[in-house]
């Protein structure tokens, strides 16, 4: 990842181009301190911090745009909550926690953590995560009691849909606990308070102005996991961190289009996404690529195998590159071929990376893919579960 | 001698029941003819917790390697066609239905009343895998600063190589052993080394998703010749989501001497004892290593799970062989032919019979683990066995039990690390 990046725009447009232009100036008007994420780019980096956030961790807003924020913990942040926290955003929930977090300075604090997928109303496809920091303030406590550790129990479906009473009772009294020195280690009423009215005001705000475009977000997701469009927003989580070049194309829809494309593969051929999803890939195909090549493609696809091969293809501009393509059929957790992937390689490109031939990093790609996909319908929400604390 | 029949599962093309001798070299075996004048990939990790951590491990050159086997053709089966699913209820057992891992119908006699028995190289081990079924050696690069790959690579003639090979029977995408030494050809024990080389390929991954897992004989180990298994599979397991209770030690912190913490499996159907954090991987590999010497030495078998990028590890006490063998096992169970090994335990199980997978239950999945699971009290004397051989020592709460008496607002403040699971996949990891 870049350590500091001076042109912010990509991470600009991440947010303009979603929401509305003046979408930034809303987020700034905001007083709290919370980052927003975007899943669709490799490594689910900062597009967003808020001025206050930057006062809070000492970080200037170009040493955090870009990068994970995994880069505010350290040793005393606890594994269980990070892993909660992977959990939601591999599940699309929302998820409230105690954290450690580090100041540039190196100093831990602890903050109440909630974060939130933000759900397009219409097609429940993810557009953005954001993630409100709120500092606990340490009060003196009046109960004793013993409490080792500052762990707070996240809970994710209660903040998605609203406390059931008794697990909120029980909730209330896991966070005020008190520690052994008297004080409270946890968050508390307050702190959750002001979270949930912050996740409001990041709502309002990326809704302001949309009048235009019509587009209504929010953090509950309305649409049921069957439809393609949530579908791809899951693909789009899993796949985002694979950053080679490859398309993914869906056989059971007529034509057998493109349902993901990566940005390497965006990059390499000069189109941008909304020019290439819903298209078949043969777009890719010109006056000099060979007939019979297509004919081994479409052989493979029936037989429903795989097949590496070497073709001419075209990029946007019109010029030409050899492509060193392999095709595979990718299967589900049904154990049914639910894509077929195209890995494009440029072989002017061809280099090794890490040791690693051009090749390999191929099979390394349908490798991640395949494993991606397996598990794709592990992470669609199932179906909700009632509250069963005991 | 206590012995049962099972279907072993072939984990290598090389391992044909009633096999004679292999067919002289010229083969490329991994055997000392011909592995030291072969080249193989080799991965050099790093053993530096410091050093920065990429997936290119796993991605690029696990995944990679395994599925370049894959279009060769070198597996039995093609498990990403295996049907999985997420059986619904609060663990989150995860069932796969695999008709493909148990094709040999003649099952085969296993000693299952001794945990420790000597190599013997006229049964099938490792030695006599094709070097195609290796994806790469794994060795220590410390002597370069961070981790390194080399496709070709010479083997070192001073030292026996670690291999990665696949599992020709696979219950994932990306399932590989790691035979530690392959030369030295070891029986199938844990000692502190291996298990620290297992520890390290958990952190080279640095992804959640890939664990390892340990089988001693007599808890389905196949295979008397050292080694682990992995794979990735990009869900939790429900053990990695249950519950559990930290053993308070006499130490500061309640932690051990060197760091490590020792926990207890609450609200899961097979009890097992948790090793998290040590001051430094080598410590907490250090305590797992003599609770499992202690185990071998006792004639226990185990299995042993090691997650979160070799952070955590679970350790299983086990006795389904053994019942097994006394005919202890209702035939219900028996039909469904699961071998309960570390897989299995943490709650990932693989089903031969569609009807066994059209009808898992939670309950049914938590019925055939609780059969696994030693008996509260003899978890007790197990453990206490455990705790004498690795100097820990337990501090009992007598404090605690005078304040249960008093009145807590819901009584849960005072066990403090003991509070109810809310809701599905609702984590309280200690």
């Amino acid at each position: 990842m870049d350590t500091s990046r001076s042109d912010s725009d990509p991470f600009r447009l991440s947010l303009t181009s979603r929401y509305s232009d003046w979408v930034l100036e809303a987020l700034e008007e905001l007083s709290d301190c919370f980052l927003i994420t975007d899943p669709a780019i490799s490594g689910h980096p900062i597009v967003f911090a808020s001025q206050s956030f930057l006062s809070m961790s000492g970080y200037s807003k170009s040493e955090i745009l870009g990068r994970n924020p995994r880069l505010f913990q350290g040793p005393e942040t606890d594994r269980g909550s990070v892993s909660q926290i992977r959990e939601a955003v591999r599940t699309r929930q929302s998820v409230q926690v105690n954290l450690v977090n580090y100041r540039k300075d190196g100093t831990p604090h602890q903050v109440l953590f909630h974060m939130s997928p933000v759900f397009v109303e219409e097609d429940g496809s993810v557009l953005h995560f954001f993630a409100i920091q709120v500092p606990i303030v340490r009060r003196p406590g009046t109960q004793h009691g013993a409490c080792s550790k500052g762990l707070l129990r996240g809970c994710r479906d209660e903040v998605r849909k609203g406390c059931d009473a008794h697990a909120q009772k029980v909730f209330d009294n896991v966070c005020n606990r008190v520690s052994e020195e008297g004080e409270t280690c946890m968050a508390g009423e307050l702190e959750r308070e002001r979270a949930l009215n912050a996740s409001n005001s990041i709502i309002s705000a990326l809704n302001r102005y949309n009048n235009f475009t019509g587009l209504v977000v929010s953090t509950k997701q309305c649409c049921g996991p069957r439809t393609i469009p949530a579908f791809s927003s899951c693909l789009n989580l899993s796949l985002g961190g694979i950053n080679k070049s490859f398309v993914l194309s869906d056989p059971h829809l007529p034509g057998m289009p493109i349902v993901y494309a990566s940005d390497a593969f965006l990059s390499l051929t000069g189109y941008s996404r909304c020019e290439v999803l819903g298209r078949n890939s043969k777009f890719l195909n010109g006056p000099g690529t060979c007939s019979k090549a297509l004919q081994e493609i479409n052989k493979s696809i029936s037989a429903e195998k795989s097949c590496t091969l070497r073709l001419l293809n075209y990029r946007k501009d019109g010029s030409s590159f050899w492509n060193l393509f392999h095709i595979s059929p990718v299967r589900n957790a049904t154990g049914k071929i639910a894509y077929y992937i195209g890995v494009i390689l440029d072989e002017a490109s061809k280099g090794e990376l890490n040791g690693i031939s051009p090749e390999m990093l191929q099979f390394g790609t349908v490798g991640a893919v395949k494993v991606a996909v397996r598990s794709l319908s592990f992470s669609s929400s199932g179906p909700s579960w009632s509250s069963n604390s005991r | 001698m206590l012995t049962i029949k099972r279907v072993p599962t072939v984990v290598s093309n090389y391992q044909e029941e009633g096999s004679t001798e292999p067919i002289g070299c010229g083969r490329n075996c991994l055997g000392k003819c011909c592995l030291h004048v072969s080249k193989l990939p080799l991965y050099g990790f790093s053993s530096n917790p410091n050093s920065p951590k990429s997936d290119v491990f796993l991605s690029q050159i696990l995944l990679a390697q395994w599925e370049e086997r894959m279009e060769r053709g070198l597996f039995r089966y093609d498990v990403t066609a295996c049907e999985t699913k997420v059986i619904p209820g609060p663990q989150g057992f995860i069932a796969q239905l695999n008709e493909g891992r148990h094709l040999k119908k003649r099952p085969t006699e296993f000693r299952v009343d001794r945990v420790l028995q000597p190599f013997d190289p006229a049964k099938f081990n490792f030695t006599k895998v094709g070097q195609e079924e290796v994806l790469f050696q794994f060795e220590n690069g410390d002597a370069v600063n961070n981790s390194y790959f080399l496709e070709r690579a010479a083997v070192d003639p001073t030292k026996a190589p670690n291999v990665v090979a696949i599992n020709v029977s696979p219950i994932e995408y990306g399932h590989v052993l790691l035979i530690p030494r392959v030369l030295d050809c070891y029986p199938q024990r844990i000692d502190q080394e291996s298990l620290l080389l297992a520890l390290y390929m958990a952190a080279e991954a640095s992804n959640p998703y890939f664990r390892l897992g340990y089988n001693s004989l007599g808890a389905f180990a196949t295979i008397n010749h050292l080694h682990f298994q992995a794979y990735y599979l990009n869900v939790q397991f429900p053990v990695e989501k249950a519950m559990t209770e930290m053993i308070t030690l006499a130490g500061q912190s309640g932690v051990s001497e060197n760091g490590v913490k020792v926990s207890k499996l609450v609200n899961y159907p097979v009890r097992g004892i948790v090793f998290t954090e040590g001051k430094s991987m080598n410590d907490l590999a250090e305590v797992v290593a003599n609770a499992c010497i202690c185990l071998q030495e006792n004639n226990i078998p185990f299995n042993v799970l090691i997650s979160d990028c070799g952070r955590r590890i679970y350790l299983f006490p086990q006795c389904y062989a053994e019942k097994q063998a006394l005919g202890e096992v209702s035939q219900e169970l028996l039909d469904t032919q699961v071998n309960p090994a570390v897989w299995e335990i943490s709650g990932h199980i693989v089903l031969k019979r569609r009807t066994d997978y059209e009808e898992a239950s939670e309950a049914s999945a938590w019925r055939l683990l609780a059969e696994v699971s030693l008996s509260e009290e003899r978890f007790e004397e197990v453990k206490a066995y455990i705790f004498d051989a690795t100097g820990l020592v337990e501090i009992k709460d007598e404090v605690k039990k005078d304040e249960e008496k008093e009145e807590q607002f819901e009584g849960n403040v005072v066990e403090p690390m003991v509070t109810p699971c809310f809701q599905e996949g609702c984590l309280v990891l200690q």
